[in-house]
C-alpha cells in the first residue's frame, strides 16, 4: 500500500518545490504513474523508496511511515518491502543468471537461497537459464530475469520502471501480463512508471498519478516568478 | 561472517570479470612485493652469516694490504689472502699479555672449489661446530670435512688430493699429488663459514708445501724455519687491548691488524647501497601496482556505477557496496603477496645457487622470515590505498541515475 498526503521534494538548487497530488494505493492494488521525463516521475519513485527525503508531507508505504528512519535501516527496509524493475534491466554482465538473482540476498545481509533462486526462475519461465550471463539472454528473457530478481524476497510493493519501452504490442502484452501475473502472486502492490498509452489501455481499471499536470503546474509558478 | 563470505565471492567474481586487467595488476604488485621479499630475504641471511662468522673473533692479524681483504680472506674465505706471516710473529703475539687465544690458519690449497684450512682444533672449537661423523684430524694429512663441503660425496676414510691455489672461478693450479689427503671426521652443519672449509692441522699444509718447494733434505729445515701462516684470529683478554693492540701491531710489526667489527660495517655500508636500490626499486614497483591497481578499480566503478545503483536499489547499505570494491583489492593483494612471496624465496634460492658456485656466501630460499609477515600487510596497504577513492565512489553512488532515464 501507498498512501501520501501533501508529499512534496524540495530541489537542492532552491526554487519552488515540487508538491504531489495525494494517493492512496491499496495493497495489492496497480498505480500508473504517468508523465514526460522531468515532470517527477523518477523523484516520486525515488521518495517511495526511500532513496531521497521528503521535502515535507506525510508519506506510508507498505505499513511504515518513511523518513523517520536512519540510512541503514531505510536500506534493509527497502531490500525487504520494495522490489524494482528497471527499465535497463541492470543485470550484472559480470555475473550468471543465478548469481545476479543471489544479488539480491547479498544486498539485503541475508543467506543465499539457491532454492529460492530456481523457484524465482522458474514462476517466470526462465528455469533453465540459471546458468548463462546476461548477454546470452534475448531482450524479453532478460526482463524476466530481472522480474525475478525484483520479487526474490517477495516484496509488498513492486516498482516497474517503463517495462513496455522498446516491446513490440506483443511482446509488451505479454510483459504487462507476467508483470500482474508476478505482483499478484506475492500479493504485491504494482506501480508502473510509463508513457506508454498500450499501458494505460492495457489496465483500465488501475489508479493513475498523472504527473504532467504539475508539471503544468511549475511551469505556470516559473512564469509568474520572472 | 556470512556475508563477509558472500563479499569476498562476489568481489572475486568481479575481479575476473576483467581478466587482463586483473593478470596486468597482480603481476605488477606480484613483481613489486617479489623484489622486497627478495631484498629482505637476502639482506638477513647475510647479516646473520656476517654476525656468526664473526662473533668471539676481535682482531685478525695478517700481512699487509687491504683490511677489508684480510677480514674476507681470514674470517669469511671469500677472498684471497693478502700473504702469510712469519710464524714467530704470531708466536709472539700468544704471548702478548692482552690476547686470550690465537687461532692461526693457512691457506693456499683447495679441493672441488672447498679451501683446505690448515689450524688448531681451537678454530672448530670457536664456532661449537660438532662432528657428524669420525674424529678431528691427529696427524698430518688427515682432514676434517665441513658439512657442505661433504656433500661432494667423501666419507670419512675417503682420500682427496689437494690443489694448489684457492679454487673459485679461477680453477685450482697444479695438483699436490704426493701428498693425499685423508678423510678422518664430517663436521655436522653449524651454518657458519665452517661448512664449506675443508680442515687439517697446519703440519699438513706446511707439509704439503715444503715438499712441493724443496729437493734437498737441508731446504726443508731451511724452511721449517721460516714456517708462515695465512692468518690469525685474535681474542682479547680485555676490552682494553681493542685500544692499544691494534695501533701496537699496525705501527711495530710489518703485521697487518684489522678489527672485524669496523671493516664489516664498512661493508655492510657497501652491500647495503645495492640492497637500497633494490628496495627503492620495489617500491617503485609497488607505487606503480598502487596506481595501476587505483585506475583499474576507478574504471571499474564508473563502468558498474549502474550495477552498484542496483545494488543499493536492492538494499544493500553504501558500506556493503564501497566493501565489494575494497574487497576486490584485497582479493589481488591476498593473491600478490602469494605470489610475491613465493616469486622472492625462488629467486633467493637461484641467487643462492649463483652464489655457491662461486664459493660465496650462503643464501637460501627455504629459510622463512618471521619479518616477512609484513609483505601481506604491504600488500594491504597499498591495495587499500588504491581502493580507498573507487571505493568512495562506490560509497557516494546515487541511485536515483537508475530511475531518471528518459
Amino acid at each position: 500500500m501507498i498512501r501520501t498526503r501533501g508529499l512534496c521534494y524540495q530541489y537542492a538548487g532552491g526554487g519552488a518545490p515540487l508538491r504531489f497530488p495525494d494517493v492512496d494505493l491499496r495493497q495489492g492494488g496497480t498505480l500508473l504513474l504517468r508523465g514526460r521525463s522531468g515532470t517527477g516521475k523518477s523523484t516520486w519513485l525515488s521518495l517511495i523508496a526511500g532513496l531521497r527525503g521528503a521535502g515535507g508531507g506525510d508519506l506510508f508505504v507498505a505499513g511504515t511511515q518513511i523518513g523517520t528512519q536512519r540510512g541503514a535501516e531505510i536500506d534493509a527496509w527497502r531490500a525487504r518491502h520494495i522490489g524494482f524493475l528497471p527499465q535497463k534491466l541492470h543485470l550484472s554482465s559480470a555475473l550468471s543468471v543465478a548469481d545476479n538473482l543471489a544479488l539480491a540476498y547479498f544486498a539485503a545481509g541475508l543467506p543465499r537461497d539457491d532454492a529460492a533462486i530456481a523457484r524465482a526462475l522458474a514462476r517466470v519461465g526462465v528455469a533453465e537459464l540459471r546458468e548463462r550471463k546476461p548477454h546470452q539472454l534475448s531482450g524479453g528473457q532478460a526482463q524476466r530475469v530481472a522480474l525475478a530478481r525484483a520479487v526474490l524476497l517477495a516484496p509488498q510493493l513492486l516498482l516497474a520502471d517503463e517495462p513496455t519501452a522498446s516491446l513490440d504490442d506483443e511482446a509488451a502484452a505479454d510483459a504487462l501480463a507476467l508483470l500482474q501475473d508476478t505482483a499478484a502472486a506475492c500479493e504485491a502492490s504494482l506501480v508502473i512508471a510509463t508513457h506508454d498509452q498500450r499501458v494505460v489501455r492495457a489496465l483500465p481499471g488501475a489508479q493513475v498519478l498523472d504527473l504532467n499536470e504539475i508539471g503544468l503546474q511549475r511551469l505556470l509558478d516559473k512564469r509568474e516568478q520572472l | 561472517m556470512k556475508s563477509i563470505v558472500q563479499l569476498a565471492r562476489l568481489s572475486w567474481r568481479y575481479l575476473w570479470s576483467r581478466p587482463l586487467a586483473a593478470v596486468l595488476n597482480l603481476l605488477v604488485l606480484t613483481l613489486g612485493l617479489a623484489a622486497i621479499t627478495l631484498v629482505l630475504l637476502v639482506a638477513t641471511q647475510l647479516d646473520r652469516a656476517f654476525e656468526r662468522d664473526l662473533a668471539g673473533i676481535d682482531l685478525v692479524v695478517g700481512a699487509k694490504g687491504s683490511p677489508l681483504q684480510l677480514i674476507l680472506a681470514g674470517v669469511f674465505h671469500i677472498d684471497v689472502p693478502t700473504g702469510n706471516i712469519p710464524l714467530q710473529d704470531v708466536q709472539a703475539l700468544q704471548a702478548n699479555p692482552l690476547v686470550a687465544q690465537v687461532i692461526p690458519l693457512s691457506l693456499g690449497d683447495s679441493f672441488q672449489g672447498a679451501r683446505i684450512v690448515g689450524t688448531t682444533p681451537d678454530y672448530v672449537q670457536h664456532y661449537r661446530a660438532t662432528l657428524a661423523q669420525g674424529r678431528l684430524w691427529q696427524q698430518p694429512m688427515e682432514a676434517v670435512l665441513g658439512a657442505g663441503v661433504a656433500h661432494g660425496g667423501l666419507a670419512v676414510g675417503a682420500a682427496f688430493i689437494g690443489s694448489h691455489g684457492l679454487g673459485g672461478p679461477g680453477g685450482g693450479g697444479h695438483a699436490h699429488g704426493d701428498h693425499p689427503y685423508r678423510v678422518s671426521g664430517v663436521l655436522a652443519p653449524c651454518g657458519c663459514v665452517l661448512d664449506r672449509l675443508i680442515l687439517t692441522s697446519t703440519e699438513s699444509v706446511w707439509k704439503v708445501h715444503e715438499a712441493a718447494t724443496a729437493d734437498e733434505p737441508e731446504d726443508l729445515e731451511i724452511l721449517k724455519e721460516e714456517r708462515e701462516v695465512t692468518v690469525a684470529l685474535l681474542r682479547y683478554r680485555s676490552p682494553l687491548a681493542a685500544v692499544t693492540l691494534p695501533r701496537q701491531i699496525n705501527a711495530d710489526t710489518a703485521l697487518q691488524a684489522a678489527a672485524p667489527a669496523i671493516e664489516v660495517t664498512r661493508l655492510l655500508r657497501l652491500l647495503g647501497v645495492g640492497a637500497d636500490v633494490l628496495r627503492a626499486f620495489g617500491g617503485v614497483l609497488l607505487a606503480v601496482a598502487a596506481a595501476s591497481v587505483f585506475i583499474a578499480l576507478w574504471n571499474a566503478v564508473r563502468e558498474r556505477r549502474a550495477d552498484l545503483a542496483m545494488l543499493r536499489m536492492l538494499g544493500a547499505p553504501p558500506g556493503r557496496v564501497a566493501g565489494l570494491v575494497l574487497w576486490e583489492a584485497l582479493w589481488l593483494a591476498a593473491l600478490a603477496s602469494l605470489l610475491g612471496l613465493l616469486l622472492g624465496h625462488a629467486l633467493a634460492q637461484a641467487l643462492g645457487w649463483a652464489l655457491q658456485a662461486q664459493g660465496l656466501l650462503p643464501v637460501s630460499g627455504l629459510v622463512w622470515l618471521p619479518a616477512e609477515a609484513g609483505v601481506p600487510l604491504l600488500a594491504a596497504l597499498v591495495a587499500a590505498l588504491a581502493a580507498l577513492l573507487p571505493a568512495l565512489q562506490a560509497y557516494r553512488t546515487d541511485v536515483a541515475d537508475l530511475l531518471g532515464q528518459p
